[in-house]
């Protein structure tokens, strides 16, 4: 959408000056204006929904610390997240999809890539009395494509022996937004399947061949934990909070993982992580590993409009990092490696007011 | 005479920014989805692909969900309503019908969300129990087809059922009313039964009837969040029942916060612009049927118009 | 059976099915009332009312900046519905035979059946796009562009249903047409606008869509008209999507609040009209 004002927004304005009785809202001014009453200064931002536990609960948490300072965060999936950045709607945004290069070139000016934490994507089902599933790759991967259609299916009776897999059908979902997580799945299956690779791709979203669409990761959370015979792929803490059953997966040292802190942490340090934050760990050649972990990003401008905005989230995104990582493994999430958090410090002190 | 003319001018100056608005609403519609008509033009319509990484948009899930859902939804409430409609307004005891009365219009009022919030979390579950107790030999039919999930086509039609109902019946009633009371004084005069003299007043009134159901048509088109959260997400061109299915509200609901480009963005407003130009027709045509038929019956009474308004 | 005795089965079959099909439409709203009322009163306390809502997974908290957040938004709409419509309403009764009334009538029909998502695209684009946020301001307009058919109508209606006599007494004592209308008439016809407003008030406070992508949602309590504001019916869109058995329980209070709200309005409503009849006799 073009952001020049037509006819019906100049009249718009014309009455939204009389309503307020303030200044006109700068229409060529991008960032948001502190809150009228001047003392707390309102800052919104938008995406995953991948880390917004812990992310509420940081905000919520830093709020209490500094109460002149109200970050607004909506979950509305890791697509929203980064278009609203760029319509520069929201002064920052975030996603588990690290933006491609063309959509970096797109962006009205360079944006940087904040790791925040490192979470975990599970398989999760909905089969009475059947706990501890065991998943390959692969099996995840027919199972989305539509080729393994039971639960009793020999594939998945063989690597989960002596479990009784009633005979009902699979009932899929996945996620209607652009979601960050359904990347990090996808890339997963994408590495051991080159079927699955041809036929669906990676991306935040896809044309998935069957299933049921959930909106955000609570939509699919939701969905699975009310229907008898559903799959699902979620962040762990969903999982976790809502006692949901999730399945292990085979990495690729051939054992069946859990997720869990340990394990992720696990992901992260087998690949060296570029200087701009935008890396994948699925399927990482690491004992131990949790094969579909990945970093979640906050997305932020570089050169920020709003001088007052851009310092209170460089301080905030100094205390996340470091103070703040102590409520990640009560979540279910794994704290960033010490390198990341000491690179990321520095990276933060060069962002300047444009 | 200057007093005269200046209050005219104030007060119609009012009228003609309602008219603007509306005006406005169809211009921006327009203009946001300019891309898109011009991008893929006609073939917009036909095509099923909707893929937001490729760039490659069709509506026709959309389109198919929204006309599928509303169409079954007025299979279901037409009969309901109309029943409702002839109970209150010919065979009720006169105490019973001012409660009544309230009773459908409680039904209109309560907020599309709260529909969907108890679609969720009891009629879902309803549904999957008689999907999933759904005999065999009627699996193998492809209006059966499916694993029981409970949310789909079969759940969205029904909340829209519900929703509709009030709607069709209350102009239903008002209709009816036009029906002279000399024709049934008549029509029981000969001998007629009950059924006889109903049935005639129907007949009668059948152009305003069309008018009903249809009015209910357009509200069930769009109507946005109580299909959303039980419809299922997903955009496939189905018959069966059990599928899940997307509507054309519904994917503007989800996806408009996060279309990632220009042509998406544009894309999820041509959607919109259809669904504006749908229902203004359907509106507009079912008001036509109304007015006709109140013209030719008695002189229309300001509750005629004062519901089709309120609606 | 003879002919007469079919016919008159024929016809106790047919008011049957009348009545059963009147009880058939009353099971879904007996339905939504029990579970809006016996889930809605478990979860509602003092601190839904007071409390903001908790980090996500805690449970406990309230809806407090979600029904500030409401009264906001409803009290833009009506300031941007209740003058365009009332004065709408005002010249379609007065300049009844005009094309430019028929014109405002037909108009008003058609926002009357515009689906709410597509006022919301409206919206985001007239009031979000050019000034690259989301504001309670364009979700007051959204949904105040919603409400603006429903008052011009009502108007309308109750302004024709005023006596002539009253009318034609104001003219004869040398009141200007302006005078006449706003001094004699459109105080006479005051209870059913208000009706009208009440009414209008209760069918957008329970709207949803048009919401989404222009008041967005916000975590704080804020009455800042320039930035997001939260409102009951998205926190209960969210919270109804979720997993959490805390977060649904909170759903169905709020809906709990907004049917009361919706059932209050109608009750005014009722009473309102119940009454102007009685004086008009």
């Amino acid at each position: 959408m073009r952001a020049v004002p037509t006819w019906h927004s100049y009249v718009f304005a014309a009455l939204a000056v009389t309503a307020c009785g303030g200044g006109p809202p700068q229409a060529s001014q991008t960032a948001n204006t502190p809150g009228a009453s001047g003392s707390t200064l309102q800052i919104n931002g938008a995406g995953a929904t991948f880390p917004n536990p812990i992310y509420s609960k940081w905000f919520a948490e830093y709020n209490r610390l500094h109460p002149d300072v109200a970050i607004n965060y909506q979950p509305i999936g890791s697509g929203g997240g980064v278009r609203q950045l760029m319509n520069r709607t929201v002064f920052f945004g975030s996603s588990d999809m690290p933006m491609t290069d063309a959509q970096l070139g797109a962006a009205p000016g360079p944006i940087l890539h904040l790791p925040t934490i490192l979470g975990a994507v599970v398989p999760i089902y909905h089969l009475q009395g059947v706990e501890d599933l065991r998943f390959t790759g692969s099996v995840l991967a027919d199972i989305y494509l539509g080729a393994i259609t039971k639960w009793n299916d020999p594939a998945i009776a063989k690597l989960n022996p002596g479990v009784a897999l009633p005979a009902t059908d699979i009932a899929i979902v996945h996620r209607s937004d652009g979601s960050g997580t359904t990347y990090i799945f996808l890339d997963y299956l994408a590495k051991v399947s080159p079927a699955f690779k041809t036929r669906v791709g990676v991306n935040s979203s896809v044309n998935w061949p069957v299933g049921v669409g959930g909106k955000g990761n609570e939509g699919v959370a939701s969905l699975v934990a009310q229907t008898p015979g559903a799959i699902g792929y979620v962040e762990l803490i969903y999982a976790l909070q809502n006692t949901i059953d999730f399945g292990s997966v085979q990495n690729s040292a051939g054992e069946f993982v859990k997720a869990s802190h340990d394990s992720v942490s696990k992901a992260a340090g087998a690949n060296p992580v570029p200087d701009d934050f935008r890396v994948s760990i699925t399927n990482p050649p690491v004992a131990g590993a949790y094969p579909i972990a990945s970093f979640t990003w906050v997305l932020m401008y570089q050169h920020p409009d709003d001088g007052a905005q851009g310092r209170a989230i460089v301080d905030f995104m100094k205390w996340a990092i470091t103070d703040g990582q102590k409520f990640a493994t009560d979540l279910g999430y794994a704290p960033l490696p010490p390198g990341v958090v000491t690179r990321e410090l520095a990276l933060l002190d060069t962002v300047r007011d444009s | 005479m200057r007093n005269e003319f200046s209050f005219r001018l104030a007060v119609g100056a009012c009228a003609v920014l309602l008219i603007a608005v509306v005006a406005a609403i169809g211009l921006e519609l327009a203009r946001e989805s300019s891309l898109s008509i011009r991008t893929f033009g006609l073939r917009f319509w036909l095509t099923t692909t909707w893929d937001p990484v490729a760039g490659q948009f069709g509506a026709l899930p959309f389109i198919w969900g929204t006309l599928y859902s509303s169409f079954l939804a007025l299979l279901i409430s037409t009969p309901i309503a109309l029943g409702v409609a002839i109970f209150i307004s010919e065979l009720c005891p006169t105490r019973l019908r001012a409660p009544l009365v309230f009773l459908t219009e409680l039904l209109a009022a309560i907020p599309s969300i709260v529909y969907g919030l108890w679609a969720i979390f009891v009629l879902v579950p309803i549904v999957r129990q008689l999907e999933t107790i759904t005999p065999d030999v009627l699996r193998s039919l492809p209006l059966f087809s499916g694993p029981p999930l409970g949310v789909g086509m079969l759940a969205a039609a029904l909340v829209l059922a519900v929703m509709v109902i009030p709607f069709t019946s209350a102009v239903a009633r008002e209709v009816l009313k036009t029906v002279p009371v000399v024709q049934r004084e008549a029509a029981y005069a000969l001998g007629a039964t009950r059924f006889e003299v109903i049935r005639s007043a129907l007949f009668f009134a059948r152009t305003g009837i069309v008018g009903a159901i249809m009015l209910g048509f357009g509200r069930a088109l769009g109507e946005t969040m109580a299909v959303t959260m039980v419809v299922g997400n997903n955009p496939q061109v189905s018959l069966s029942l059990f599928a899940p299915q997307y509507t054309m509200a519904a994917v503007i609901a989800n996806e408009f916060t996060e279309a990632t480009e220009e042509l998406y963005l544009h894309a999820l407003v041509e959607i919109g612009l259809v669904l504006f130009v749908i229902t203004l027709i359907v509106n507009a045509a079912s008001r036509l049927l109304i007015w006709a038929m109140s013209r030719s019956a008695v002189p229309a009474s300001p509750r005629t118009t004062t519901i089709a308004a309120t609606v | 059976m003879s002919r007469d005795t079919r016919r008159r089965f024929i016809s106790a079959a047919f008011v049957t099915a009348c009545a059963a099909a009147v009880l058939l439409a009353m099971v879904p709203l007996a339905m939504i009332l029990f579970f809006v009322v016996s889930q809605g009163v478990q979860a509602l306390n003092v601190a839904f009312f007071t409390q903001m809502p908790r980090p996500v997974g805690e449970p406990g908290g309230g809806m407090l900046n979600a029904l500030v957040g409401t009264i906001v938004l409803t009290g833009l709409a009506a300031l941007i519905a209740i003058p365009i419509g009332v004065v709408s309403g005002i010249y379609m009764s007065e300049y009844r035979g005009t094309r430019l009334a028929a014109a405002t009538r037909f108009a008003a029909d058609t926002l009357n059946g515009v689906p709410s998502i597509v006022i919301g695209i409206f919206a985001y684009a007239v009031a979000v796009m050019p000034f690259r946020r989301f504001s309670a301001m364009a979700g007051g307009l959204a949904l105040g562009v919603m409400m603006i058919p429903i008052i011009a109508r009502t108007t309308e209606e109750l302004l024709l249903l005023v006596p002539g006599a009253l009318r034609e007494g104001a003219l004869a004592l040398g009141a200007t047409r302006g005078r006449a209308v706003l001094t004699v008439i459109v105080p006479a016809a005051l209870p059913g606008i208000v009706t009208g407003v009440v009414l209008g008030l209760a069918r957008i406070a329970g709207e949803t869509a048009p919401l989404l992508f222009t008041a967005f949602n916000n975590r704080f309590l804020s009455t800042d008209l320039r930035q997001p504001i939260a409102s009951m019916t998205v926190q209960i869109f969210t919270y109804a999507i979720s997993p959490y058995e805390d977060w649904h329980r909170q759903a169905w209070a709020g809906a709990l609040v907004l049917v009361t709200f919706v059932l209050v309005c109608s009750l005014i409503a009722r009473v309102v009209t119940a009454r102007v009849q009685r004086l008009r006799g």
